[in-house]
């Protein structure tokens, strides 16, 4: 049991977080809480500021409209946040796509979906070229782009406000997941996934390798969600390099050489 | 230079050139689709809403207007209901707008798509004062001819509803020629007053609503500055508004010689 429970000490707090903020969005429209209002796009917090996502608001500054100062001030504090501290945290902590994304990865795994893999048919750096389009759509079409196809907006506003078809766009993406590319989406495509990897290259918390420890077992390799970010094991010590790390913390977990550890960003020995 | 050389060299082209191509054919799809799904004529917003393009640049899509209403009045368009997706929206004939006078949802909205400015209250020297009064939702229009008034029925449903009876929605009164006996008392909205809140469709007791709620842009007409009203002289101002007046040049011909003249218009 112990064992099991380190095994998901990072998994676990994960779920927590994830579902805990979900709850209390839910809870402030079904209940009128007033601890966060709204969703993911943007949340009233205690009534007295404002967060907000960054990636929305600056779709919505290049499509050309001059916003409130409480919504630039919400993304900025985001930014930080993110940018500073977490990294791409956001992705594996906060995002309820990972949810979906990670059961899916569970799926993929228990009925082998892995041995049918040919080539991959699409590279890790296309989402920053969906995110470079989602800007240029945004400047000709007016409007924030993305928000109008996003189905991690779909999901969050679905579970706080009511799904509709926004669900088939949620189970598009896990089936895209377990049946064309492992980590598909996330790993892929979404550009607010892109958006933070960008954001997050010198935040604080980071994966940290210890060469001399690891045995090359491979354990990180079969869990990680961003495999390519793994690149150093066995060679250099420090932390992880590649921001596309989400912080999720599976590799610390299921390392039984003591080799990954959540730390302070160090440069790579 | 190697075969081999020119052949990575010419595969490297290749690939840009497809990258190239495939962003352009990722950028044409989505920016159709976009266009397509910001068209939204037909979509009644919450009180303070900027004009529908801007307010589809400025929503956010977090819904903290639509949790603020009391009455569930406002939703949150989901992807099948034809509306750009994620925006707040009301249907007045499932539930009205009910005109809180404190406005709940207009102040929280973090993007300024909801603009309390257009709320703010006449004359009120602090400008923190709203009037729900002010909002400009749509415009409520008659259908004349399933609307039960104008055929003579007594029925002054809508007219009651309204939170501004008298000023948004008034009855005319007016002598039934076909009957020859009785009267119609027919409702009538003034758009300077009618705030779009819905009350009067919400209430309106014909199998399908008589009196319907539309986006004031699809509702009304503009006159524009070249015809004023007779006998008005402020109405007379808004000529000084003209500013492409184009006069005849001199040298036309004048329109009394125009048919003495007819020679000019036969080819010898």
């Amino acid at each position: 049991m112990s064992s099991l429970l380190r095994r998901n000490r990072f998994l676990i707090p994960r779920r927590i977080v994830q579902v805990s903020l979900l709850v209390v969005f839910v809870g402030a429209n079904l209940s009128g809480w007033k601890v966060l209002q709204g969703n993911y796009s943007a949340a009233h917090v205690f009534e007295s500021f404002y967060l907000a996502d960054p990636y929305a608001v600056l779709q919505m500054l290049v499509a050309g409209f001059i916003l409130n100062i409480d919504v630039i001030v919400g993304a900025v504090i985001i930014l930080l946040i993110y940018g500073l501290l977490l990294g791409r945290g956001f992705c594996s902590w906060v995002c309820p796509m990972n949810i979906v994304s990670d059961l899916a990865h569970y799926v993929r795994r228990k009925t082998q979906m892995n041995r049918l893999d040919e080539k991959m048919p699409i590279k890790r750096d296309t989402r920053y070229w969906i995110l470079v389009l989602s800007l240029v759509v945004s400047v000709f079409s007016g409007v924030a782009a993305f928000e109008f196809v996003s189905p991690v907006s779909m999901l969050h506003r679905g579970i706080v406000f009511g799904f509709g078809f926004g669900l088939a766009a949620v189970f598009m993406v896990f089936l895209f997941d377990v049946f064309v590319v492992r980590n598909g989406w996330c790993g892929y495509i979404c550009p607010l996934g892109a958006f933070y990897s960008f954001i997050g290259k010198f935040s604080f918390i980071k994966v940290n390798h210890a060469k001399e420890d690891c045995t090359m077992c491979g354990n990180c390799f079969a869990v990680c969600p961003e495999r390519q970010v793994l690149s150093i094991i066995d060679k250099q010590s420090g932390s992880i390099p590649n921001s596309e790390c989400t912080n999720c913390g599976r590799c610390v977990e299921v390392c039984d050489d003591d080799a990954l550890h959540f730390g302070k960003y160090t440069k790579l020995k | 230079m190697s075969e081999n050389q020119n052949t990575t060299r010419r595969d490297a082209l290749r690939k840009m050139i497809r990258s190239t191509g495939l962003f352009a054919l990722g950028g044409l799809g989505w920016g159709a689709y976009v266009d397509k799904a910001k068209a939204s004529e037909l979509v009644l917003r919450p009180p303070g809403a900027l004009a529908e393009q801007d307010f589809l640049n400025s929503c956010i899509k977090c819904g903290i207007c639509v949790e603020s209403c009391p009455y569930d009045t406002l939703i949150v368009a989901k992807p099948e209901s034809h509306v750009p997706i994620g925006t707040p929206h009301f249907k007045p004939r499932a539930v009205p707008c009910y005109m809180c006078p404190d406005i709940p949802c207009a102040p929280p909205c973090p993007s300024g798509a909801l603009d309390i400015d257009k709320l703010k209250k006449d004359g009120d020297e602090t400008g923190d004062k709203l009037d729900i009064n002010k909002s400009q939702m749509g415009l409520a229009v008659v259908d004349h001819e399933s609307c039960i008034a104008f055929w003579g029925i007594q029925c002054d449903s809508c007219y009651r509803a309204c939170p501004l009876m008298d000023e948004a929605i008034s009855l005319k009164y007016e002598r039934n020629e076909r009957t020859g006996k009785h009267a119609f008392l027919k409702p009538v909205v003034n758009s300077k007053a009618c705030t779009g809140c819905g009350l009067c469709e919400h209430a309106c007791i014909t199998e399908k609503a008589a009196i319907r709620i539309l986006p004031r842009d699809l509702a009304m007409g503009k006159v524009g500055d070249h015809y004023i009203k007779g006998w008005d002289e402020e109405d007379e101002q808004r000529l000084q508004n003209i500013k492409d007046v184009k006069y005849q040049s001199t040298d036309e011909v004048p329109a009394e010689d125009y048919l003495n003249n007819w020679e000019d218009l036969i080819d010898e």
